[in-house]
């Protein structure tokens, strides 16, 4: 399993969880997991061409990917954040 | 008309809605909803008035499609919002839905969805899933209509308008950034270009087949065969089979211009429509011209236009009227709507012979849309 970090802007999918297990060996899988559960979360982090949104940032730990077939593993911490942007 | 009233507002920060009895003098505001998400269009279904979706992102998240079925007490997402489909050749992804448009009284639950970049969708089940419209998003041409660009007004190009022939649900026609006017007959799976003597003061060839900026059309309720536009390059009008557009907004005073965003038509008199025209001179500053608005009405087809101002700033009122947020009500004596960028929201019972604020100090204002309560 992997601790998902849900941030501000999706916790309305989660009913206020900010912070949620999910299953999956890629963070693909992870999104997907969690879409089946909080339908719509997923795209609206990733779009239909399965890139990582402009203003989205999604860390593995300390690291961050820009591609979802980032693999995962058990244990692993998957952080969500909405980018520094706007106004 | 004994209806109550209701305006729907989308803005940069969300969604308002202002109601009123039918004799539209006190308007209560509602709102916010969805706080914080940007509402490019938020519509009514006339074919089923308590049926309503918004076209939903945000500064972070991807976008959506709100829905209600129960005149906006309720809310959920669509299952499917609008998108390309995965692995198509130019990596598109839909930034945001620009349009919504209730389909042909003839087929209810079909919605039709303008987006950014410019694309079309549809959906036939009141708004809950959407497929690409191939016969657009496919098109041999839509590279060369589209050219990919990240600028343009506002957050990129869009497909600016969807109007549905009342006569026929195969013949329709879109409001384009970069290819002006498409046409369609068979609902979608062709187009083709509607542009003679657009004019484009952009590009080498001021008329050229496509590349013309068509910010607004409509067409005349009582004659569905007139179509108003607004355009980039000025106020045009077309009277169908013809296919060469008349510039009427040369008919305009000179020192107003016919720059603007929107234009409404009258909902029983096919020679009256309003304009609302922004400053389009240098360095297009698309504000009231002179910092004094005023909407502008024609009641004989174009050939000359009246300045309606009264209510309005004297000076020092520099209004900026997006394309979706004026509109009208279709009320005898005829309502007008406006919503400004700085949050203002003015209105007129009298066809436009005067005019008064209803609200103030709201986020950016996108659109407007006016429906029965």
């Amino acid at each position: 399993m992997v601790s998902v970090l849900i941030p501000s802007q999706l916790t309305a999918y989660t009913e206020g969880a900010t912070r949620v297990p999910a299953a999956g060996q890629t963070v693909d899988a992870v999104l997907r997991d969690l879409d089946a559960r909080f339908p719509g979360l997923r795209f609206r982090v990733v779009d239909e061409q399965n890139r990582v949104r402009r203003h989205m940032r999604i860390f593995v730990g300390r690291e961050e990917t820009r591609t979802v077939g980032r693999s995962l593993a058990d244990g692993d911490e998957l952080l969500i954040f909405g980018a520094l942007s706007g106004g | 008309m004994t209806e109550a009233i209701q305006l729907l507002v989308g803005t940069r920060k969300g969604a308002w809605r202002l109601r009123s009895s039918a004799a539209r003098q006190a308007w209560r505001v509602e709102g916010p909803l969805f706080l914080g998400q940007i509402i490019n269009h938020f519509v009514v279904d006339p074919r089923d008035p308590k049926a309503m979706l918004m076209a939903a992102s945000t500064g972070h998240l991807g976008p959506t499609i709100l829905r209600s079925t129960d005149g906006g007490d309720t809310w959920v997402e669509a299952r499917q919002p609008p998108a390309f489909p995965s692995g198509e050749p130019h990596g598109r992804s839909v930034h945001h839905t620009f349009w919504l448009e209730p389909g042909h009284a003839s087929e209810p639950g079909v919605w039709w969805a303008g987006a950014s970049p410019p694309s079309l969708f549809r959906s036939v089940d009141e708004g809950d899933t959407w497929e690409s419209v191939k016969g657009l998003n496919e098109h041999p041409k839509a590279m060369d209509w589209f050219p990919p660009l990240d600028e343009g007004t506002p957050d990129g190009p869009m497909i600016a308008g969807i109007v549905i022939d009342p006569r026929d649900a195969r013949h329709m026609y879109l409001a384009t950034p970069m290819a002006g006017v498409l046409e369609t007959t068979d609902q979608g799976e062709s187009w083709r270009p509607l542009n003679q003597n657009v004019r484009c003061d952009y590009l080498p060839d001021p008329y050229p087949e496509i590349g013309q900026d068509a910010h607004q059309i409509a067409l005349a309720p009582t004659n569905p065969d007139r179509i108003w536009q607004q355009n980039h390059c000025g106020i045009y009008r077309l009277d169908r089979p013809a296919e060469r557009w008349d510039r009427i907004g040369d008919a305009m005073p000179r020192e107003v211009g016919d720059i603007g965003f929107s234009i409404v038509p009258h909902p029983r008199c096919a020679d009256t429509a309003w304009v609302f025209p922004m400053d389009g001179t240098e360095v297009w500053p698309r504000v009231s011209p002179d910092g004094r608005p005023a909407v502008y009405r024609t009641r004989d087809g174009g050939l000359s236009w009246e300045r309606q101002d009264k209510g309005f700033p004297r000076e020092q009122g520099w209004f900026t009227v997006k394309r979706q947020a004026m509109c009208g009500d279709g009320r005898d004596p005829v309502g007008l709507y406006l919503g400004t960028t700085s949050g203002e929201l003015w209105m007129s019972d009298d066809e436009g012979e005067s005019f008064r604020q209803i609200a103030a100090h709201l986020p950016e204002i996108y659109s407007v849309n006016a429906a029965p309560l």
